[in-house]
């Protein structure tokens, strides 16, 4: 692949690949080379002999930065990744490893003082742990937070969130609650890229042929149209074909309920859009009554507070 | 903070033990919200535990919920004192994954408007550096510089700040000529009248000197094992600049030196910035008399959106205006890391694509990180002043160090 893009351009690495293959041996457990980057996956029990050979002979002398991500569908969820720099060489050098919660990395504390800091930022933010780090603290986040948040798990607005509390006068922590709901846009085309068909857009799928007019239709087809409301009532009116595929056949969401034509014994007659109502009972201005009618009001709010939290 | 006095148990005298104060977060020599713990000795420094994230805003999170083009201007509010540097690892970043190829007067402006942002971090650097140890005149004749520097990029960006002028596949708008002219005027006359002068003040000052040199000397191989870059490592003796050993865009087409330190103390950090301005304004005079005409981004409208004139007349121009806009451009699954040589030091982006329109995963690589880290072995043993310059001489901005 011809190289086009203007980022930076280090020694060529023709070679490399194959070098630090033999050299690291069953170390490794894939290497490849792609975007111009050549990323080497290393088995985890062994990733400090690695850096060392990476560091000792083969001279990458500098850690810029050690990465965490997070694959949530793999068994192994989480990577580290070591970013490291020869200076001598001119050359740089992704290599990594992978591991789930409760699996601990070896430390490279070892080998470079520097990767303290970043085993611990990936630490705070993914609960990746490290074996033998000297000082595995949280170090981002805010004295006392839980969690990691750069799980994809973790939401993005969070969990609490904090104020200053003018009757408490300090800062308090709070069960974050959103004026609005967090929008996210989903702007992926159904056509390239998402994995999932849009209600009504299948239309992109080619039309199936259409069915072999009936003999009289033509006659009366251009009458009927001058008084006939344009209307979609029906799926024929809207001018979609069958079903694209597989997917665009599926319900709009698998859970969701099939639409029958029967109602079932006994359900109420469908409403505009909202419930019916009850009729309001009369007002009696008894004790008991009253304190039952309050009662239903307080044991929802808390349910909606247990449910966010 | 705790001081106990004790009996000493020979002579009767008291003696003070070991007493621990708090360094920040509200201390104007923090250079932020840095908060440190230091263990003291009398004055002496004997452990420094800095307290970072105190600006942390998740924005590698928030990156991975927005479009590429979107999450660009997250990055100009990470080193607010060097925006446009920021900018230039991710838009690298994603032309690397997009393999996209960008005009040569986009990539002289990006290096021109890089270099500007040199300066104009260093302005603030070396005006603060100066103020923490003591002089305020430098700092105010600095700033003067540096109000002209966000004057030149309100001009080209229309923001003094948060330019997000840069983008995937070349810069956002071309700039006027006379701005160009303005800019070249301006590094012949004013730029090397008030810096020199300013400079004047403070390079050989005797106070200055005693505050400075042989502060916190890091050994060449205590820089590589820290993992320094930029003005730190350089200072150490080591000519290592990226934009010399790993050039992107035109750099390769400049002629410039690389200063080096001699003693790797405060001093020579503090002066290795001090030449790094002059070979900066070389490096824009360079690009001012070498620029050529032509378009300043790439004609791929997959990935750059459409001129307005452009869409006015062609209706494959709109709807790629408007695709781009909300679903923005897809960037080949992969993962990369490139480093550019921000003011600060190597500024990284690791960047794994999963083919989407929004970055899976940005890890933003601070320059700061590596540096701060090193503030405990670098003080130990230095009085509690010390401190001040030895983090002025660091140069640690707290947007990009929290993230």
């Amino acid at each position: 692949m011809t190289v086009l893009h203007s980022a930076p351009r280090y020694a060529p690495f023709d070679g490399v690949l194959e070098t630090l293959s033999a050299a690291l041996g069953d170390m490794i457990v894939s290497a490849r080379e792609q975007h111009g980057e050549i990323v080497i996956h290393v088995v985890r029990e062994r990733i400090v002999e690695a850096l060392r050979a990476l560091r000792d002979t083969h001279e990458y002398q500098q850690l810029m930065d050690i990465a965490g991500a997070d694959y949530p569908s793999r068994p192994e969820r989480f990577e580290v990744v070591y970013c490291l720099l020869s200076l001598t060489k001119n050359h740089r050098l992704i290599v990594k490893v992978a591991t789930d919660e409760a699996t601990p990395v070896p430390t490279a504390t070892v080998l470079w003082p520097n990767a303290g800091w970043y085993e611990r930022e990936v630490y705070d933010m993914y609960g990746v742990l490290f074996a033998g780090h000297p000082d595995l603290r949280r170090i981002l986040t805010d004295y006392g937070f839980q969690g990691h948040p750069f799980r994809k798990d973790f939401p993005l607005t969070g969990y609490v969130e904090l104020r200053y509390s003018e009757e408490d006068k300090r800062v308090v922590y709070e069960k974050v609650e959103l004026a609005q709901d967090l929008r996210q846009f989903d702007f992926m085309s159904p056509w390239e890229g998402a994995d999932y068909v849009l209600p009504g857009d299948e239309k992109g799928a080619p039309v199936p042929p259409a069915p072999a007019p009936v003999a009289t239709a033509p006659d009366t087809k251009g009458e009927a149209k001058a008084d006939v409301p344009k209307t979609t009532d029906k799926p024929a009116d809207t001018g979609a074909g069958e079903k694209a595929n597989a997917e665009a056949a599926k319900p709009v969401s698998p859970g969701a309920p099939v639409a029958t034509a029967t109602p079932e014994p006994g359900a109420p007659d469908p409403t505009e859009d909202r419930p019916a109502r009850k009729p309001r009972a009369k007002k009696e201005p008894t004790v008991p009554a009253e304190g039952e009618a309050e009662k239903p009001k307080r044991t929802r709010k808390k349910k909606t507070e247990g449910e966010g939290a | 903070m705790s001081l106990s006095l004790e009996q000493s148990p020979t002579t009767g005298d008291e003696v003070i033990s070991n007493y621990t104060i708090n360094f920040g977060p509200q201390h104007p020599a923090a250079h932020g919200v840095l908060r440190m713990v230091m263990e003291l000795d009398g004055e002496i420094i004997e452990r420094i535990d800095p307290h970072v994230g105190l600006l942390h805003r998740g924005t590698e999170k928030l990156i991975e919920h927005k479009t590429y083009l979107q999450a660009l201007p997250y990055f100009d509010r990470l080193d607010y004192c060097s925006p446009l540097a920021m900018e230039h690892s991710y838009v690298l970043a994603i032309e690397k994954l997009l393999n996209i190829e960008v005009p040569l007067r986009a990539q002289y402006l990006r290096v021109l408007f890089a270099e500007l942002t040199r300066i104009c971090n260093h302005m603030l650097n070396l005006g603060s550096h100066v103020m923490d140890v003591g002089a305020m005149t430098p700092n105010l004749w600095l700033f003067e510089i540096r109000e002209d520097c966000l004057n030149f990029f309100e001009r080209a960006s229309g923001a003094r700040m948060h330019a997000a002028w840069f983008r995937p596949g070349g810069v956002h708008q071309d700039v006027p000529l006379k701005l160009l002219t303005d800019i070249a005027d301006w590094l012949d006359t004013r730029l090397p009248q008030l810096f020199e002068d300013a400079m004047s003040l403070v390079v050989d000052n005797r106070i200055f000197k005693q505050r400075n040199v042989d502060i916190a000397v890091v050994s060449r191989d205590d820089a590589i094992a820290w993992g320094f870059s930029g003005p730190m490592i350089r200072a150490a003796g080591i000519p290592w600049d990226l934009r010399k050993s790993q050039p992107y865009d035109v750099y390769d087409r400049m002629d410039f030196e690389i200063p080096v330190g001699t003693r790797s103390d405060c001093y020579d950090r503090f002066m290795v910035r001090v030449e790094e301005v002059r070979q900066s304004a070389r490096i824009m005079k360079q690009c001012l008399a070498e620029m050529p005409e032509g378009p300043v981004s790439s004609s791929d409208r997959k990935v750059v959106p459409p001129k307005r004139g452009e869409m006015k007349q062609s209706m494959e121009a709109l709807i790629h205006h408007f695709k781009l806009y909300t679903e923005g451009f897809h960037v080949p699954a992969g993962e990369v890391y490139v480093a550019t040589e921000s003011p600060k030091g190597e500024f990284g982006v690791y960047l794994v694509s999963d083919g989407s329109n929004k970055p899976y995963r940005c890890k933003i690589r601070p320059t700061a990180f590596s540096h701060l880290q090193a503030m405990d072995f670098m003080s130990k043993g230095h009085m509690l002043p010390d401190a001040t310059a030895i983090l002025g001489a660091i140069d640690v901005v707290f947007g990009e160090c929290d993230r």
